[in-house]
């Protein structure tokens, strides 16, 4: 493995450097993904039936505290990031398990908020307009999930090999990971959330 | 669910089957085991990395799957051959009709065009490997792991009924109840995510691991050709992921999608579907016109006439794809204004079609052409395609597709542009790139033969579907009377239909004639071919390239010869190459069975699967292997046996 000092370790090999090249091409796909369920719920959005429609179950409260929630996480990993390339691992290790709490802060608020929609007899099964909403939601959600378990497991790999290239490499691909999931938060709190309310 | 649900019963064509699938994995254990070619099996194959040999086993599967699809084409004609014939019932005919696209496009189509780009692009280029050589074979076990489990289909709780195309409201739960369209959406989501990798993969590997000095503008046509390629792959597979995603939702945690009550939308699935589905067309097509494109130069001993044009014409045609889906259903009432529009961007891509026809036939022009049989596949292809392309115009037509929709006139257009883009351009590049990988050539006689028999057949089975197709008659039926005056072109179509047969029975004929006779030869280069692949000496070494090359111009290889000057000119030094893993092998295994109990709603056994699936993943993580070096001693020492050239 030839390794290049003069630039940041995540990039210091080739293979390295191809990683990270593919990751973005991955989320180019990532986002052709959202994009085709966004226009799904664009399409379906009034398409409510008997069922309840958008104003009637949208709540303003928690969708700030989720909002709140994962935009400080996107910023606490950059912090990560920030630390792990001038090698503070303590610190890096901090900001990772400060992203990663404030993930799980976010899941639960969506979960209670999905519970509480089901309560108020809004199930995926109601509706074409229900059925694109959780599935909207329901889709990014597994991928904060599949972040949590990505990112803890990325914390004792740095514990246990300290900062390596690879370490650092899989490091900043999940922040890559992280921010695009905020990206795509921020579409939902827009598009599906304030439109909805209004 | 009781066994005669799980096992498909009351056929005996099925019971047939069934006991050929027992007889002939029987045979197969048994003849691993009486050779002791178990170990070679698991240690060459099952865990390679090896880009080449990963083609290889693309091409493999894809044959076989052209059989199967080609066995469900002739049941179809079988059927059809005869007013009101007995053969098969409706049921059976709509399994047959949907497995024979579904098999044929994903099963047969793509991955004989991964494996074509996976054997040529990184010798194209200069590179050792791909840039996620484990993630090539992920992508392979999991094409694999999903056309498996879509062919149990027939055997196991029956075949999906609704058209390759799964238009809803009949792919529902409630019209078509059998888990048939559950095979659908999960086993073309397994493989779709392997394209999908393919994809992410060959773009890396194109863009940052040519060798010194090649630029875009000197990128081989075929490499060129897989880059658009994969471009498109990234962009439109995701939205047959989601479409598939909403399928399984709608079909099996009743959700809403495209229902015909509560909101739901049944047109909604027609749009995402040919939102992926027609740039789906392109990513099969345009690889066959690199191939064309290398093949044509090759044997006319010119260089490609019009090399940025050509590429400026698959950008064109790769953007005009993703913008003309809903030609595919003019009828279902979207009003004149959008059907003005598609049907514009829909006659635009002849333009650049037009231009790369062209280009073919000035490269020609002059040539010194020499007729080899994946030159007979070229040229044999461009009047052939031109018919098809003609008559795509003409249903791009929307006022004059009103006629003609839904009617055999479709099925041989599209049998018209699929056969001779796709399978002749595989074809053409199996017979031109099959010396690279094994060292000797198929047998020229026997392979125009096989030529002959399948172009003079192909015309016989799919021309008088469009006599058939204006005269009235609708695809998808599985009879028709006397009356109807469909009798003799049907039958002439299905004595056709026999000849491709048998074409397709001697090309496997030349495959095994040429493996135990044909003579071996050690020039790495038979055809006096130009690109960068043929510089490497047949069979290739595992690592390709024993020293970086140093392109200076396009078509390299070609000058270099005619100059006398080496490509090479580095000193020999170790080699990296990646470690084979059982990892990618595993984790198909692992899909198949959580695909499997995904269809038949067995969720224990899907949650097990799934768990297995991210276990894979965390053990994958949590692994260091940095691959191993091949010594210079022992590059220099295989480089001097397979070159016989002193060093």
């Amino acid at each position: 493995m030839k390794i290049d000092h003069a630039v940041p370790l995540e990039y210091s090999t080739e293979e390295n450097k191809n990683r990270i090249f593919g990751f973005w091409v991955f989320l180019g796909a990532e986002i052709v993904m959202f994009s085709t369920l966004f226009a799904v719920y664009f399409t379906l959005w009034n398409r409510t039936g008997n069922g309840p429609t958008a104003k009637e179950i949208f709540e303003i409260g928690p969708v700030l505290i989720e909002t709140f929630l994962l935009l400080t996480s996107s910023f606490t990993i950059g912090l990560a990031i920030n630390s792990m390339r001038q090698g503070l691992m303590k610190a890096t290790m901090g900001f990772f398990a400060v992203t990663l709490l404030l993930g799980l802060g976010f899941l639960g608020v969506e979960i209670i908020e999905f519970v509480t929609y089901v309560n108020e007899g809004a199930t995926l099964q109601t509706n074409a307009f229900m059925s694109s909403l959780f599935t909207l939601l329901g889709l990014h959600g597994a991928h904060v999930t599949l972040g949590l378990v990505w990112g803890g497991g990325l914390m004792l790999q740095m514990k246990r090999e300290g900062f390596t290239p690879d370490t650092a490499n899989k490091s900043f691909i999940f922040s890559l990971y992280w921010h695009f999931l905020d990206v795509v938060w921020i579409f939902i709190f827009s598009f599906v959330y304030l439109k909805g309310l209004m | 669910m009781k066994w005669d649900e799980f096992f498909v019963t009351g056929e005996p064509m099925i019971y047939g089957a069934m006991v050929s699938i027992v007889i002939v994995s029987i045979a197969i254990v048994a003849g691993l085991t009486y050779f002791k070619k178990w170990g070679y099996l698991w240690r060459e194959w099952l865990t390679t990395v090896d880009h080449k040999k990963i083609g290889i086993m693309y091409i493999i599967s894809a044959l076989i799957m052209l059989f199967r699809g080609g066995v469900d084409g002739l049941l179809m004609r079988a059927q059809l051959a005869v007013p009101e014939n007995g053969l098969l019932d409706s049921q059976h005919y709509n399994e047959i009709f949907t497995t024979h696209g579904v098999i044929m496009i994903l099963f047969m189509a793509m991955p004989f065009i991964i494996g074509l780009m996976n054997v040529v692009v990184p010798l194209q280029i200069g590179a050792r490997d791909v840039a996620f050589p484990r993630l090539n074979a992920v992508s392979f076990w999991l094409f694999f792991a999903g056309a498996m489990l879509f062919n149990i289909s027939f055997v196991i709780g029956g075949s999906p009924d609704a058209g390759w195309t799964a238009y809803f409201p009949l792919s529902s739960i409630e019209f078509s109840p059998t888990v048939g369209n559950n095979y659908y959406s999960i086993a073309l989501q397994i493989s779709g995510l392997g394209t999908l990798m393919t994809g992410v993969n060959f773009i890396v590997t194109i863009l940052k691991m040519r060798a010194p000095g090649m630029t875009l503008m000197r990128m081989p046509m075929f490499t060129w050709s897989i880059l658009v390629t994969s471009v498109i792959i990234v962009f439109a597979f995701p939205v047959l992921t989601i479409a598939l995603l909403l399928m399984m939702l709608d079909r099996q945690f009743g959700s809403q999608f495209f229902t015909m009550a509560n909101g739901g939308m049944d047109m909604l699935w027609a749009n995402l579907f040919w939102v992926w589905g027609h740039p789906e067309v392109y990513i099969v097509i345009l690889p066959a016109f690199g191939i064309f494109s290398e093949v044509i130069s090759t044997f006319s001993r010119k260089n490609l006439y019009g090399y940025k044009s050509m590429v400026f014409s698959m950008v064109i045609i790769s953007l005009l794809s993703f913008v003309v889906w809903a030609h595919h259903f003019y009828t279902m009432g979207h009003g004149a204004m959008v059907n003005g529009v598609f049907s514009v961007t829909t006659m635009a891509i002849a333009i650049p079609t037009g231009i790369k026809i062209f280009n073919w036939l000035f490269t020609m022009h002059k040539g010194r052409i020499e007729f080899t049989t994946p030159m007979l596949y070229a040229l044999g292809f461009i009047p052939i395609f031109t018919i098809g392309g003609v008559t795509g115009v003409m249903l791009a037509m929307a006022s004059a597709d009103y006629q003609y929709h839904n009617t055999m006139f479709l099925v041989a257009h599209f049998h018209y542009v699929l056969i001779p883009g796709t399978v002749f351009g595989v074809l053409a590049g199996m017979y031109y790139w099959f010396p690279k990988l094994f060292g000797f050539r198929l047998n020229d006689k026997q392979g125009k033969l096989a030529f002959w028999i399948i172009v003079i057949s192909f015309n016989v089975t799919f021309l008088p579907l469009f006599a058939l197709g204006l005269n009235g008659m609708t695809r998808r039926m599985y009879t028709y009377s006397a009356e109807t005056g469909f009798g003799l072109l049907n039958l002439i179509a299905s004595i056709g239909a026999v000849g491709l047969a048998i074409g397709f029975a001697v090309l496997v004929y030349n495959i095994y004639w040429s493996f135990r006779y044909a003579p071996r030869e050690t020039n790495g280069d038979p055809w006096n071919a130009r690109t960068l692949e043929w510089s490497t000496p047949s069979p290739i070494p595992h690592y390709n390239f024993a020293r970086m090359p140093e392109i200076k111009e396009r078509d390299a290889f070609w000058f270099a010869k005619k100059s006398g000057k080496s490509l090479y000119t580095e000193e020999y030094s170790d080699i990296h190459m990646p470690n084979n893993s059982g990892q990618p092998f595993v984790l198909g295994v692992i899909f198949m069975i959580f695909g499997f109990f995904m269809v038949f709603n067995w969720w224990v056994g899907a949650v097990i699967g799934a768990i297995g699936i991210f276990v894979m993943m965390i053990i994958r993580s949590f692994e260091r292997d940095h691959g191993h070096y091949i010594p210079v001693k022992e590059v220099v020492a295989t480089e001097q046996r397979l070159r016989g050239e002193q060093v």
